[in-house]
Order: structure tokens, then sequence, then C-alpha cells
């Protein structure tokens, strides 16, 4: 189901600003890429485009080509709505519907995607995703309690639960992290190893051991100056980045001399 | 006297409230942290506003009562013979009783027509309009609030019901089999369903200007959860939209049809008036609204008369209050799921 990810010349613009300028890079197919870099060099940005999100905010844009498989989802007769369905989102914050239980929370992409499942393909869909979450022993007596009443890093899993159940090609995660303890970071990292081997995973850290430890690729961006774009410095093996990068702005931001 | 604009329960704007502050003070096993100058200050002001308007409701409630006693101690007999427009009725109670019928149906009517071209109206300022056109929109409804009642009264009755009233015979002839349409239509369109048309233009304004700031509301978070899954516009709005916004809908109409409850010029000029328990809405001389009742017979009520008057506004009063006790619980039931924790 996984797929590859090939962008191109890309320039990303909030209005007239330019965020973000000339991208390229492949991200292979069953493998965890990182996104490293310091605050404000446009990583979420560039993840926002990859599943057509940054354009909902108003004013935003993009130049050149994000292909998945060989398809520019910036093609003229391209949904947006279509990519959203194939390219899954985790978000910083945990952002469970407040008004949903945890078990409509689950199929909520579900419901929208394809209307009509039946109770027990329901039923069925939301143990496999809770469990592929990690999350399906501590919530399965309250699955009708509000999906709000969940700690944190229970929330954040939600919220993969539900990214995953719609069974989506890629995964994007802009620090899914940052808001939660080491142990249910631990639980999240864990869930990532496990997850690559069926998905696509991009995600975004402001934790170097993080993409250490969950990461095959690490790409690492960085800032000119304020109010220049942010570019891609060098994408590698995670290995190679954290040991012998090419570019000494890299290795001076791994070795934390800036940043 | 009406109780339309009881202040403290004029339903919360806004997503649901979070526990007002003033009654976590002082529970037990809190310490008590003391507030100095300004703070103390604000305390005893918020305190005291919080007060005053007990008062004022109170005090309004008071005057009801004792002003109606009169009326409701009165023997049966003497009532109708000292008031003269009881209209037949054979007590207090049955003439009441059609008047509050009249109110809440009109009311009804009004919200029923009003709520779903608000929220739609809400919708498209907050989640469609370009930002612009939403701006100038949302003012031009805020307009609608400003035209005072006497305006919507003379509008309703000189221009709306002569330009309705072939769209009310049509009705009348083609759904005659449905109750609310039956009966020989009134050829001046003075009816109920004149009344309810502009009462919901009248309420129109409050329930779009509610529901549109809590729909402005919505957490971004969550409107970029339910797009980010593949949420198209609409979709996003029945998910993330309108959930959150559950309870400020409600809210918002329930303080329409509060002021709908108890609107009067609008509804004594355009309605010809009847004292009956009718459903009839496209015929003349079936309802009464107590509000419009009031005001046509106080000015040559004798005192008895004015306090079988206010022996009505006292039931006005109540529904009212009931109106708004109700929409609080319904808004309470799902308080775990309003997204507030
Ligand atoms: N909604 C927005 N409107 C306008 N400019 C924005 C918006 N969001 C981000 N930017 C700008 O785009 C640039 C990149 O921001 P972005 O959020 O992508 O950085 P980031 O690398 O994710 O930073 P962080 O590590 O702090 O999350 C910044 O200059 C930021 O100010
Ligand atoms: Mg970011």
């Amino acid at each position: 189901m996984a797929q590859r990810i090939d962008v191109k010349d890309l320039n990303i613009y909030y209005g007239d600003f330019k965020a973000v300028a000339d991208v390229g890079m492949a991200i292979e197919p069953r493998s965890v890429t990182a996104f490293i870099g310091p605050s404000g060099c446009g990583k979420s940005t560039f993840l926002r485009t990859l599943n057509r999100m940054h354009e909902v905010i108003p004013g935003a844009h993009v130049e050149g080509t994000v292909a998945v498989d060989g398809v520019d989802l910036y093609g003229a007769d391209v949904d947006p709505v279509a990519v959203r369905r194939q390219v899954g989102m985790v978000f910083q914050r945990p952002n469970p519907f407040p008004t949903m239980s945890i078990e409509e929370n689950v199929l909520a992409g579900v419901r929208l995607n394809n209307k009509r499942i039946s109770k027990s393909d329901a039923a069925d869909l939301v143990e496999v995703s809770l469990r592929s979450a990690n999350l399906w022993t501590e919530v399965k007596d309250r699955l009708n309690r509000p999906g709000s009443g969940l700690s944190g890093g229970q929330q954040q899993r939600l919220c993969i639960a539900r990214a995953i159940a719609v069974k989506p090609q890629v995964l994007l995660m802009d620090e899914p992290c940052s808001a939660l303890d080491p142990i249910s970071t631990l639980a999240i990292e864990d869930l990532i190893s496990e997850l690559k081997s069926a998905y696509t995973i991009v995600i975004v850290t402001h934790n170097m051991q993080q993409a250490a430890r969950v990461s095959d690729r690490t790409a690492f961006f960085n800032l000119a100056g304020v109010g220049q774009p942010g570019r891609l410095v060098e994408i590698d093996d995670t290995g190679t980045i954290f040991s012998s990068p090419r570019e000494q702005a890299t290795e001076d931001y791994i070795s934390g001399r800036f940043g | 006297m009406t109780s339309t604009q009881s202040p403290p329960d004029a339903a919360p704007v806004g997503p649901p409230p979070l526990a007002p502050p003033a009654r976590r003070r002082g529970r037990p096993g809190r310490v008590r942290v003391r507030d100095r100058g300004m703070s103390r200050a604000f305390r005893w002001l918020a305190t005291g506003a919080g007060a005053l308007i007990l008062v004022v409701l109170a005090a309004v409630a008071v005057f009801l009562v004792v002003k109606a006693w009169p009326a409701i101690t009165e023997p049966t007999d003497q009532l109708v013979a000292e008031v003269p427009w009881l209209h037949g009725a054979s007590s207090l109670l049955s003439f009441v009783g059609p008047l509050i019928f009249g109110t809440v149906l009109a009311a009804a009517l009004a919200l029923l027509i009003a709520t779903p071209i608000a929220l739609g109206i809400a919708l498209f300022i907050s989640h469609y309009a370009p930002r612009r056109l939403a701006a100038g929109l949302g003012y031009v409804v805020d307009l609608l609030a400003a035209i005072p009642s006497v305006v919507y009264g003379l509008w309703g009755g000189l221009v709306l019901a002569p330009f309705v009233q072939p769209v009310w015979s049509w009705l009348g002839e083609t759904l005659g089999w449905i109750p609310f349409f039956s009966g020989d239509v009134s050829p001046t369109a003075r009816v109920l369903l004149t009344v309810g048309l502009v009462l919901a233009v009248m309420i129109l304004p409050i329930i779009t200007a509610v529901s549109r700031e809590v729909f402005l509301q919505t957490p971004r978070l969550h409107e970029e959860a339910a797009l980010a899954l593949g949420a198209t516009r609409w979709e996003m709005i029945r998910t993330a939209v309108l959930p959150f916004a559950r309870s400020g809908i409600i809210s918002a109409a329930m303080l329409g049809l509060g002021r709908a409850l108890g609107e009067t010029m609008a509804v004594l000029m355009i309605l010809s008036p009847g004292f009956l328990y009718s459903f009839k809405l496209l015929v003349a001389g079936q309802q009464q609204t107590i509000a419009a009742n009031i005001a046509a017979q106080f000015a040559e009520a004798s005192p008895m008369s004015v306090s079988a008057l206010i022996a009505t506004g006292l039931a006005l009063f109540v529904i009212t209050l009931f109106v708004n006790m109700t929409a609080r619980w319904i808004v309470s039931r799902r308080k775990d799921f309003s997204g507030a924790n």
C-alpha cells in the first residue's frame, strides 16, 4: 500500500511570502523519513504540502510538483479531498473530535469515505486500528466515552488510529510526540517502527535522538535568515546524517552548535 | 410587561462556557488567596452585578404575582362580570389557556422558519463566503435587528400580508387536507402564518449572530483534523463545526424563541385575533398571543381587568423561564462531549 513520493522544485508561499524554496527529494515507500531543522525553517509547511493541507490556509499556494507514485498531487484534475484520503496526517497537538466517542473518532474518516459500513465491520475496524495504535487494551472498556477524556499520549495514539483506519498510502506526522511524556513517546516510536512495514511515513521532529531512533532517512532544513525562505540542506540515510553529513551546516546543527 | 429579556437567562454566547470562577471560589479544601486592590474590587463588582440581576428578576416575579393575585383569587362569576373582554370564557384559566397556546404556536412557527435560514446564513458567513462579502453580509443581518418592531408590524400588515395572500390561498387549496392549512383562507392574510413569517424575520438576526460567533470559534485544529481525513467542506462542517456548535445553536434558538414569545407590536398590528385552541394557520380570528392581547386591552382596562391581564403576563413569564431552563438542560446534558475539557 505504501507509495513513493517525488518532490521537484517546490516553492511554498503564504500569500506573497515565500516560506520554503526549491525543495527536491525522493521519499521511499515503506520507510520512515524524518525532517529536522531549526524552528521556522518550514518543516511543517513542507509536510503540509504533501497532502495539500497547506492550501486550506487563505492565500497559501505552491509551485512545483509533488508526485505520489508518479501522479502529481497538484495536477489540474486532482481533487485535494481525494489526496487527503490517500495521505493521512497526525498533528502536533492531539486533536480527537471532542464531541465524538473513542469509537466514533476511529471511524470518523471511514464514515466520510464510504458512508456505509456494517456494524460488525465497524467494530472490527475499531479494534484493528486501536490495536495497531497500541491503544486497544487501554480503551477497550470505554469505547463510548469521549475521546477528549483520554490522556494526551492516549489522545495522540487515538489520532494515529483514526488516521490509519482509512488505510492511507502515506502517513504524515508533525511533531507527534512534542506534547508527550517519555513513556508515551516511546510507545509512539515503537508504533512508527511497526507501521513502516505497511506505510510510507514522514515525521517532523525536534528531537535528534528520536530522528536517529525511528527514521531510515533524515532531511535537514535550514533558514538563511529572518524573512528568507527555508531550504532543504541535505537528505541522506539517517546513519550518514548523524555520523558524517556532507554539509557543515548539518553537522553544526546536529552537534548543537546552533539552533 | 413581558419577560423576554429576563437577563440572567440570556443564554450564553459562544461555545460551552467554562465554569464561572465565582463558583469555584470558596470551595471547601481550597486555599483562599486573598484578593488585593483591583482584584477585590472587581470581585465585588462581578458579584454585585450577578446579585442585582437576581434581585431584578425576583422583583419582576413578585410584581407579577402581587398584581395578578386579585384576578386569580376572584370568584369566577364575579371576574367574568367585571372583565368585559373575557370573550365568553368561563374562567380566567380557560381564557389564559388559548392565549398561551397562541403565543407558543406563533413563536414555534417563527423558530421553525427562522432557525434553518439563520444557520444557513451563519454558516455561509463563517465558512463559505469570501472574507469581504462575509463582513458585509454580517453587517446587513445585524441591521435587521435595528428595525423597530412597529415598522415590522406596518410592513407585515401593509406589504407582506397582501403579497403572501395568493401563496396562502394556494397552500389552502392544495394542502388543505393538512390540519394546519385547512379552513377558509383569509382574504387579508392577517393570519398566524403571516405573523410567524414576520416574527421569523425579527428573530433571524439574533440567531444568525450568535451561531455565527459560535461557528467562528470552532478550533482550527478540529477543522483541520476533519479536512486531513479527506472531508469535503460540508463534511468538515458536519464533523467538526456543527457538533462543536451544538449547544451554542440551541442557545441562539432559545434567545430567538424568547424574543418571539414576547413580541407585541408586530403581532398586534398584523394578526386578526381569536381565542381558540386552533391549529388553523391560514384562517382569520383563530389565535392571539399574550403580549399582543395585553397591549390591545390595557388602555381601557378597569383595575380588575388590569389584574387579569397581569395574570396572563405572569403566564408568559413562566413560559419564558421554562423555555430558558429547558435550553440550559439540553445544553448541559452532553457536557462530557462538549469539548470544554
Ligand atoms: N499560517 C501561516 N501564515 C503565514 N506564515 C506562516 C504560517 N505558518 C507558518 N508561516 C511561516 O512560514 C515559515 C515556516 O513555518 P513552519 O511552521 O513551517 O516552521 P517549522 O519548521 O515547522 O517550525 P517549528 O519547528 O517551530 O514548528 C515561518 O516563517 C512561519 O512564520
Ligand atoms: Mg512546525
